[in-house]
């Protein structure tokens, strides 16, 4: 059995009460670091511990703390991105829906590491069910005295907000999402300056993701060294993979970085296979954006060692033989599969949920969907095969936000590996499958 | 302050901090300056959303000379001592501007035969310098109605390339702003909320500010083509705005007012609805003399042979 930290009392009844967590140990993290520990040294532990931002982009999430304006005489934010929208990611609303008060007390420790003393998590529209579940355990939390005036007389004050999106899924980018915060509409900003300098009201600001957050308690209990020593090194911790698609048991599991990805779709442990005996066809690892892998790719990298459940490893190659880990969500797929028909639906979401603003998203969305729904339907021609590859070309780079390269890397990831299912579809004029 | 030194396709100008690629090059004047279709100086917030004005940056500063990873807008990025540009000179700058091109016109109606704004639209410059020859796009493309909003402006959704200029000018130069984006993604649409009219005393400048023919002039429509029209420096007593203004003329008949022009298409002073709208007689308005239009349009082209773009195909 694999490390738990984020998943260990998960199943335990009543959690997401009060007094569940803190009998099983709850807040003493803010105990400990409110009483013991300088802001700073919450921020050093956090940088030894070697966290990586578990939203997709896996920044190292102590250095982006450290990025933070401490010159500025304005007010400090601390902003938990809970706007979990990814195709296939499904990690966070279990942490909200059914441990909030691990992620209220992660969001105590990290405003007080950057010492804000203001809060907010921003959660996605269609979660409202968890923002409920989430409001409740704040009030639990004031009445406990760990938000509010004075956090256990250690003279730290922290107000912590649940904000509700309108399900937007560009909110989940930061910077739309502090417009989206302010009242605004979810644009993102065009970056320099990061929020870091200029974020949230204009203010120095760090947004992280949940399950970043959520780790944060374990890490100022154990220490930041206890975690580093658990991964691969170069990706330390643990990870929640949100399984979905084609195997026997699909769910959320927390597993140690640097699994063999053979180990993870075939144990029993996770994912327990391919349903129905049959063969394994591709794997999008990271949530729909990040680039598919056919089945050879994904258990082997192209020098022929096993692929792991890394940063790295899954990385190995770039983007000609290797994918990311993203947000891990992880959607598996077998022989009976069209990959023009997923792809078409991916392109179907990145066309409804780019926000407009910029022209090569806005445009070049709605242009691979219109061609990729005629090669689906069978009156796509050879060209368009090659014209999508130069749209998604166009797109990548060129855009204000990485929305426009999420739309567009699994159009040119697609093809790269599976051009002739795209040019079977031509030939027959219909889909084969 | 010390100037900072820019290199912009390997001309040399020295400009102060705090300004962007785009205005550097503006300070060079000719081909090396980016084409804008979104950017308006006398904005404040705006660009950064056409990606026309790309450009490669081969090194950071002086100070950390590593090159920038992607191509940046060179509208909202500032220039460092020591920065190095490439626009034209950089074939990866003219693809990319190329692509972009393609995109604004992906869904443009092409109607340029019956736009009022042909002969002085951005858009069709920027087609004639870095569009393809040919379209490759087959699919059938979004429509909207045209709508009044108001009874002097008329809206072609249709042509819209979503600079938000118009929108910015209503938040800025006017109070209570009635229109703005409404819906996400390329079913975007600047829009009165519940057909409601724009109506006070400046929203005609969110004509003069379209790069395209989306926001037309109702007092002008189909009257005649902008080339056939003589523009001339006029000026009034005004007790709203400056009053200076350029009257577009046909014989001894105003056809159309609008406000004065620099070279990059941008309005020296905003006008007011009044000058714009209601004084079309020539007693109105003092004539100072004929207007010289500098900006480089479509108008002053003859073909394709002299655009930077077919030049640099041939090497």
């Amino acid at each position: 059995m694999a490390k738990q930290i984020l998943l260990k009392n998960i199943e335990v009844p009543g959690l997401a009460g009060f007094d569940v967590y803190r009998r099983l140990g709850g807040y003493s993290a803010v105990e400990k670091a409110l009483k013991g520990y300088t802001p700073d040294q919450v921020t050093d532990e956090v940088k030894k511990s070697g966290l990586k931002g578990r939203g997709g982009a896996g920044f190292p999430a102590g250095m982006k703390w450290s990025f933070i304006d401490k010159k500025s005489d304005n007010p400090r934010y601390f902003v938990c991105n809970f706007d979990e929208s990814e195709p296939g990611t499904f990690k966070d609303r279990h942490i909200g829906q059914l441990n909030p008060h691990q992620l209220i007390e992660g969001m105590i420790l990290g405003s007080y590491a950057l010492g804000a003393n203001a809060a907010y998590i921003y959660i996605r529209g269609e979660l409202f069910y968890v923002l409920n579940i989430i409001e409740k355990a704040i009030n639990e939390a004031y009445k406990n005295g760990f938000l509010g005036e004075n956090i256990l007389g250690s003279g730290y004050s922290l107000n912590l907000y649940c904000h509700p999106g309108a399900g937007a899924y560009i909110c989940g980018e930061e910077t739309a999402l502090l417009e989206s915060l302010e009242g605004k509409r979810g644009n993102p900003r065009i970056k320099p300056p990061f929020p870091a300098i200029v974020g949230l009201y204009g203010c120095p600001t760090v947004v992280n993701n949940v399950e970043t957050i959520a780790a944060l308690p374990w890490i100022v209990n154990n220490g930041g060294e206890a975690y580093a020593a658990i991964g691969t090194g170069a990706s330390t911790g643990t990870k929640l993979i949100s399984a979905c698609g084609h195997i026997n048991k699909p769910g959320i599991y927390e597993i140690e970085l640097g699994l063999p990805v053979e180990e993870f779709i075939y144990s029993d442990e996770y994912c327990g296979g391919i349903r129905n005996g049959n063969s394994l066809k591709a794997v999008v690892a990271g949530g729909s954006s990040v680039p598919i892998l056919p089945a050879d790719l994904i258990l082997k990298t192209a020098k022929g060692e096993p692929r792991l459940m890394s940063y790295e490893s899954l990385a190995e190659g770039g983007f000609q033989t290797g994918t990311m880990l993203g947000s891990g969500g992880f959607i598996v797929m077998d022989h009976t599969t069209c990959i023009v028909k997923n792809l078409l639906t991916f392109a179907r979401f990145y066309r409804h949920e780019s926000c407009g603003q910029c022209s090569p998203c806005r445009e070049g969305t709605g242009w691979m969907e219109k061609i990729l729904m005629r090669i689906e339907g069978g009156q796509g021609t050879m060209k368009d095969i090659n014209l999508l590859t130069d749209i998604a070309k166009n797109i990548e780079g060129n855009t204000i936000c990485p929305l426009g390269d999420a739309a567009a890397w699994p159009v040119a990831s697609a093809i790269r590996h599976f051009r002739e299912e795209f040019e079977e579809h031509v030939k027959l004029q219909k889909c084969p499958f | 302050m010390p100037l900072l030194k820019v290199t912009i396709d390997n001309i040399e100008v020295e400009v102060e901090a705090g300004t962007t690629i785009l205005n550097a090059a503006r300070q060079i004047g000719g081909s090396v300056v980016p084409p804008a279709m979104c950017y308006y100086s006398k904005l404040e917030g705006s660009g950064g959303k056409c990606r026309t004005c790309l450009v490669k940056v081969a090194q950071g500063s002086a100070k950390d000379p590593r090159p920038m990873p992607k191509l940046v807008a060179s509208c909202r990025t500032l220039v460092q001592d020591g920065m190095v540009v490439q626009n034209t000179t950089s074939p990866e700058v003219m693809e990319a501007r190329g692509a972009i091109t393609e995109f604004l016109l992906l869904n443009h109606p092409l109607d340029c035969p019956v736009c009022d704004q042909a002969g002085e639209c951005h858009l069709q410059d920027l087609s004639y310098e870095h569009g393809l020859e040919e379209t490759r796009t087959v699919e059938e493309r979004r429509t909207f109605e045209p709508i009044d909003i108001g009874d002097k402006i008329k809206l072609h959704m249709t042509r819209c390339i979503l600079c938000y200029r118009c929108v910015m000018v209503a938040d800025q130069l006017t109070d209570q702003r009635v229109h703005g984006v409404l819906g996400r993604g390329d079913h975007c649409e600047i829009s009165t909320h519940i057909v409601k009219a724009v109506d006070n005393d400046f929203s005609g400048n969110m004509i003069d500010v379209c790069p395209v023919g989306a926001l037309t002039d109702q007092t002008f429509r189909f009257k005649s083509r902008v080339w056939f029209t003589k523009p001339f420096d006029a000026h009034r007593e005004c007790s709203k705005c400056s009053g200076k203004t350029v009257l577009w003329m046909k014989g001894d008949e105003i056809l159309r007012v609008t406000g004065r022009k620099d070279k990059y298409g941008e309005l020296e002073e905003f006008i007011c609805n009044s000058c714009r709208f209601e004084h079309k007689e020539l007693n109105d308005w003092t004539v100072t003399g004929p207007r010289v239009i500098e900006r480089h349009s479509v108008i002053s082209q003859n073909h394709y042979e002299t655009t930077a773009f077919s030049k640099l195909k041939k090497g």
